[in-house]
């Protein structure tokens, strides 16, 4: 029961009650409703086109949305105060091509007024370090994912919403990366990361497993295990869909 | 809205240029050869030179602002930047002033360049001063800028956003005056040509070097200035924080 109080009394990271998301005239969200908490790295898992990018986008307050609440940090999705609080990484890198690693940096930093030191650090997190001086347009896939991610780590957000940040990305980066969400999530931050790849699911801390814009489950993977009797989550995925209303 | 992210925006714009001296000497290079084949074309007519080039000094920031804008923007939309712009700290305000900055820099440049060539070694010559001349072309360059941002956001792709020059810089380049006095359209034509901007805005480079300073003047200043507002005020109803 304290526990409980306990966690009512901290400010929950990310509160979606009811939405109701249209996009080309398809339904994505019909009353979409979960949670995300702070201090823990929550994984967005489901298949392409489950609506991950889009419950992203309505969360940092770029989707439009048709009904329903958000509440991030305890203000309302896409209001200004948030923008300082809030590190939103997309899917595609979404840095500018034509400038080096660290221009690239340098100009979301003083946006960000970040404190100097932030640049050479988010480089040394991401490993770039060495391609500081390079032209993004002239890295790799991967290597421009990483100039993506790191421009999140620059500020000092309270949350951070990354679409599927490790996406082609070698083991050891990707374990590193997640090392890395850890710790952030560790300083009572918010990280929410979503995947497509089931075998993430073991990284994070808390899950939200996404379908067809329905919220097929929630909680940690050995409590979704449990309830659904599978040895994995892939088993699990297939258990759920089973059991959910048609 | 806040100097540290309009600066912020004006740097990189730069700084994006400055990574393709290929553009930048294409918009620097490209006025001056234009002005210096329009004068060998009217060797021996220097009346129709100074009535052509002239005014053309201050218009040609207008035609390359205009297509580095649009193309600039639609990239911003579609490599997502834009996007991520969005759910930072930043004013819709900052871009605009940030780009407007960074490309009046451009224009000044630009219009410097191509007025020395043009009054230092092809006798082109300007009755008010050319400070005037070069401060309008800023004006332009402005003008061009902000219809490039709000043309981007009708283009999806590059190919778009280029053929939008043709379609809204060429018709208005036909009807400003420039070519036939509007006082010989047909009165259609005229009317039309009262609805653009940029027949005033070449109405204000000509008197400015015919160094008539008068009420007229003044008029097509303030409607120029006006059409450029204005069209960042639309180019920044395109500029939206939540999309579908």
């Amino acid at each position: 029961m304290r526990e409980h109080t306990a966690e009512m009394e901290a400010q929950p990271g990310i509160v979606v009650d009811g939405l109701y998301v249209e996009r080309n005239g398809t339904h994505v969200f019909e009353g979409l409703s979960l949670s995300v908490a702070r201090g823990v790295v929550t994984g967005l898992l489901g298949p392409n086109g489950s609506g991950k990018s889009t419950l992203m986008r309505a969360i940092v307050g770029v989707q439009r949305v048709q009904g329903g609440a958000i509440t991030v940090l305890g203000e309302p999705a896409g209001s200004p105060p948030l923008r300082s609080r809030i590190a939103y990484v997309t899917q595609a890198p979404s840095v500018y091509g034509d400038l080096t690693v660290r221009e690239n940096l340098r100009f979301f930093s003083r946006i960000l007024a970040a404190p100097p030191g932030r640049i050479e650090s988010a480089l040394e997190t991401v490993e770039l370090l060495g391609a500081a001086d390079r032209v993004v347009n002239r890295l790799s896939g991967g290597q421009r994912a990483r100039v993506s991610l790191a421009t999140a780590l620059l500020g000092d957000p309270e949350l951070l919403v990354l679409d599927e940040p490790t996406v082609g990305l070698d083991p050891v980066m990707r374990r590193d990366l997640w090392d890395t969400f850890h710790e952030l999530a560790e300083e009572h931050r918010a990280v929410l990361v979503s995947s497509h790849v089931m075998d993430e699911a073991e990284r994070c801390d808390e899950l939200l497993l996404l379908r067809e814009g329905n919220l097929l489950a929630a909680g940690t993977l050995p409590e979704l295990l449990r309830r659904t009797a599978a040895r994995d989550l892939d088993e699990a995925f297939l258990r759920l869909i089973d059991e959910a209303p048609p | 809205m806040s100097l540290r992210v309009t600066g912020a925006v004006a740097s990189r714009v730069l700084a994006q240029l400055r990574r393709d001296p290929r553009t930048v000497g294409l918009m620097l290079g490209v006025p001056c050869l234009l002005i210096v084949l329009l004068h060998e074309i009217f060797a021996g007519r220097e009346l129709i030179f100074q009535h052509v080039g002239g005014p053309l000094l201050g218009l040609f920031p207008f035609v390359s602002m205009f297509v580095v804008t649009s193309i600039t923007m639609l990239r911003e939309r579609t490599t997502g930047t834009l996007e991520r712009l969005m759910t930072l700290p930043l004013a819709k305000l900052d871009l605009l002033v940030g780009y407007g900055a960074a490309f009046a820099f451009m224009a000044a440049i630009q219009a410097s360049l191509v007025s020395a060539i043009a009054f230092l070694f092809l006798d082109l010559h300007s009755v008010g001063p050319v400070w005037v001349v070069v401060a309008l072309a800023i004006g332009n360059a402005i003008l061009g800028m902000a219809l490039g941002l709000f043309a981007s956001a009708f283009a999806s792709t590059e190919f778009q956003a280029v053929q939008f020059m043709p379609a809204i810089v060429l018709p208005q380049l036909l009807l400003c005056g420039l070519f036939v006095p509007r006082e010989q359209m047909a009165d259609w034509l005229r009317v039309l040509s009262a609805l653009l901007p940029l027949t005033y805005a070449y109405g204000a480079l000509s008197h400015a070097i015919r160094g008539t300073f008068d009420a007229r003047f003044v008029l097509d200043v303030c409607v120029t200035l006006g059409a450029a507002l204005l069209a960042l005020v639309l180019g920044a109803l395109t500029l939206r924080r939540r999309t579908p």
